[in-house]
């Protein structure tokens, strides 16, 4: 039993904390949201030289890393300095797809992928499909040496920024089988592909894609015919895994303005954090930031586990992590006061994209029902 | 970062199962599991057996006839024994006074008094509050005067734990009125059966007499029995308090109470089904559980800080928030899953050997009497509140 971070993740940790203190500026928050892509080239070039990308590869595919710990020592620490690059989508999502499921061939792409060189995402979630991985309508048809994609994907998230997309879609069965379910390598500017893009709450772009006659060819197909959903719900822990450490990060960030913040703000002739009332909200504040850090230590560590055990763990570690952040958000707003509601002040850009971890992967009362469903079977 | 145990703390846990199986008694391990009241005899023979093993002092050196184990270790021990069902260590000499002498005590001190914690020739209890004296600890008012070669002892003492089995008290006193209330205390060790000492019950809500309030008047106790230096004692209850408390989260009493909540939800029938079946019911069981595997990883990493040879400091005061609200929460729940048979107390059935039959099923009582008895989780050794402003102070330095 050990806690302590490796020297290798704790050399990674501290440089990569470094370096976003120093490059995830205000200016460059700004830039990326402006930035039609949403998000900055210059500091996914920056992650990519850094070896970031990389560390959430293993080895056998070209990176350096990609153990549960990795991901979590990477994800703290964008969290902690408010970055919204679309690493979980390029490197843990599609990238993760294609490292599971991929041929020799199509791995090829990895190389570029973790240079920083190509971007990808994966549309998976449809406009009806909320959490649930298994609900696709979007349809496949095989012939003519390749398949035609029809549907629509919802919320999909660095697409903007992306140059491919892992699309899912049905090949067979009913909207809300497991199997059935069949990926697809597209580049974004397909013919039959339309894109409409938004800005996120929280930080980043997202798009909304229909497809239409959208024509793949064979070698497009990542993994075998109709059963690609174990290897997207594996994707979705480790990204689960990601969100978490993220949050955890976030609310570290948040809970150092706070404390800061309530030792220097006076009010009655005193800093507030001397009123009692304060103390003790900020103490039980500590007290779920600790119990978050649990949760993601304790889901990190059981990513290789098997699919049930792991499961278990994702969706505690979810539900645990979605209380927390509302808590984290909700307290550090209201002993803030009024500058804690502004986007001129630092707190506001974190509570709101801690507030939107809830909102991936599956909420709070989502998983908790879930992690009844796993833990009587 | 490895969540599991090496090879050699595996070779340990075997260690402790196996001599679990062979040496704890079914007769006691019987009466906790199902919640029946432990007599004096029934701790007795337990302390017997593990030191016996040399297992008693879980927090002392060897010098001293200790384990010597390290953080992991007593964990770990703590861990199994509680699973077992064991009844727990009486922690008033073992937790409590040991740590103090072999601190601040005198030789002759510790030569005489550790030896009879360890055999059980003494049974110790703690008399630190008073009833103007709570969390406000330092405000105590029991007097001891010198008199000669002895003080004389008046006040009283309250919430005194066992001290109805107790032969000795190990008690805060106080030695002079000069200076802040916490610098006129003295650390006195008093035989209860010295004349002048009157043990009075006080039965609680769950029905049962688990603590006194103890009396002195005109008890005289020799010199010698003071510990350390005269007006020093509060830096020794300091001590006490913060010393290394084993097991303040309580991880293993609530994975053994959340082990008993499911068992029984899954007996007790709601509308024509299992209430572990319950949809409501079973978010607010799965909301602790979760609550309590991430509490567990907590405690291992303080644990861990610990056995690496850092002290935990307000860590521990996290700890016991957390550790309480959860282990609160399931006494809770499962006072809620036994539905009406909540009502009945049948106090003759927690009685070894009585034929009174409990009235329903037989967990229905221990489950009421838990969740009565541990509103204390909160209150005692420094009330939540005081945790809080331990955190604010020492970790948020407000």
């Amino acid at each position: 039993m050990n806690f302590e971070l490796t020297e290798e993740r704790r050399m990674l940790q501290d440089g990569l904390r470094r370096y976003l203190r120093d490059t995830v500026t205000p200016a460059l928050i700004d830039a990326a949201t402006e930035d039609a892509s949403g998000h900055s080239d210059i500091l996914w070039q920056g992650l990519a030289e850094m070896g970031v990308i990389g560390a959430l590869f293993s080895e056998d595919d070209g990176g350096f890393g990609g153990a549960g710990f990795d991901l979590a020592v990477v994800f703290e620490e964008m969290g902690r300095a408010g970055a919204f690059e679309p690493l979980i989508e390029s490197g843990i999502l599609a990238g993760g797809l294609i490292a599971a499921l991929g041929t020799g061939d199509q791995k090829a792409l990895l190389e570029d992928v973790i240079a920083g060189g190509s971007i990808l995402t994966l549309a998976h979630g449809e406009p009806g499909s909320r959490y649930d991985l298994a609900h696709v309508e979007t349809q496949a048809v095989a012939g003519d040496g390749g398949h035609t994609l029809n549907g629509r994907k919802a919320v999909v998230v660095g697409a903007p920024a992306a140059d491919r997309a892992i699309v899912s879609a049905r090949v067979s069965g009913g909207v809300r089988d497991g199997d059935g379910i069949s990926l697809f390598l597209v580049p974004l500017d397909a013919d039959g592909i339309e894109m409409r893009t938004y800005p996120l709450n929280g930080g980043g772009r997202a798009a909304e894609l229909t497809l239409t006659d959208v024509r793949v060819a064979e070698d497009a197909r990542i993994g075998p015919e109709g059963g690609a959903f174990d290897a997207l719900e594996a994707a979705h822990a480790r990204a689960s895994a990601a969100q978490c450490a993220e949050a955890l990060g976030l609310m570290e960030s948040i809970r150092e303005l706070t404390v800061g913040y309530l030792q220097t703000r006076k009010q009655f002739g005193q800093p507030i954090g001397k009123f009692q009332a304060l103390q003790h909200r900020m103490a039980d504040m500590l007290i779920e930031i600790e119990q978050a850090r649990s949760a993601t230590i304790n889901l990190a560590g059981h990513l290789d586990a098997p699919r049930a055990e792991r499961e278990r763990h994702v969706s505690a570690a979810k539900n645990l992590i979605g209380r927390a952040s509302k808590l984290v958000v909700e307290e550090s707003i209201q002993m803030h006061g009024g500058i804690g509601m502004t986007m001129e002040y630092a707190l506001g850009h974190l509570a709101k994209r801690l507030t939107m971890v809830d909102h991936r992967f599956g909420d709070t009362d989502w998983h908790l029902e879930r992690f009844i469903r796993l833990s009587a079977a | 970062m490895d969540l599991t145990y090496t090879d050699a703390q595996k070779a340990f846990r075997d260690e402790v199962r196996a001599f679990l199986d062979e040496r704890l008694p079914r007769r006691l391990s019987d009466k906790v599991a199902g919640g029946k009241r432990l007599t004096k005899a029934d701790y007795e023979e337990w302390h017997a057996i593990l030191n016996d093993k040399g297992w008693l002092g879980v927090t002392w050196p060897k010098e001293h006839g200790g384990t010597g184990w390290d953080a992991v270790e007593r964990h770990i021990f703590e861990e199994e024994t509680t699973r077992a069902n064991a009844p727990r260590i009486v922690p008033f000499g073992l937790n409590m006074l040991g740590p103090v002498l072999m601190k601040f005590g005198s030789e002759a001190q510790k030569a005489h008094y550790l030896p009879r914690i360890l055999d059980g020739t003494d049974w110790w209890c703690q008399g630190y509050s008073e009833p103007g004296a709570g969390s406000d600890l330092a405000s105590l008012k029991t007097t001891a005067d010198r008199d000669g070669d002895h003080y004389v002892v008046n006040g009283q003492k309250t919430w005194t734990t066992l001290g109805q089995y107790a032969d000795k008290i190990f008690c805060l006193v106080r030695t002079s009125k000069e200076g802040k209330p916490q610098q006129g205390i003295s650390f006195l060790l008093i035989d209860m059966d010295s004349p002048g000492v009157t043990v009075r019950p006080i039965v609680l809500i769950d029905g049962e007499a688990e603590v006194n309030e103890v009396f002195f008047d005109n008890v005289r106790v020799p010199v010698e029995n003071l510990v350390g230096e005269e007006n020093k004692g509060w830096t020794y209850a300091k001590y006490l308090l913060t010393h290394e408390r084993t097991n303040i989260a309580g991880v293993g009493f609530s994975q053994a109470v959340l082990a008993n909540l499911k068992r029984i939800a899954g007996l007790e029938m709601q509308d024509g089904r299992p209430l572990i079946e319950n949809a409501l019911f079973a978010a607010k069981v799965a909301q602790v559980e979760i609550d309590l595997m991430a509490m567990a990883t907590t405690n291992l990493r303080v644990v861990a800080a610990a056995a690496a040879g850092q002290a935990p400091g307000a860590e521990s005061s996290m700890l016991k928030i957390k550790g309480t609200v959860i282990r609160q929460e399931l006494n809770h729940l499962t006072r809620r899953a036994v539905g009406p048979y909540a009502l009945p107390f049948v106090s003759e059935a927690l009685e070894d050997g009585s034929n009174a039959e409990p009235a329903g099923p037989d967990y229905a009582m221990p489950a009421v009497q838990s969740y009565f008895n541990n509103r204390k989780l909160s209150i005692y050794g420094g009330s939540n509140e005081v945790q809080r402003q331990i955190i604010s102070k020492a970790i948020l330095e407000l």
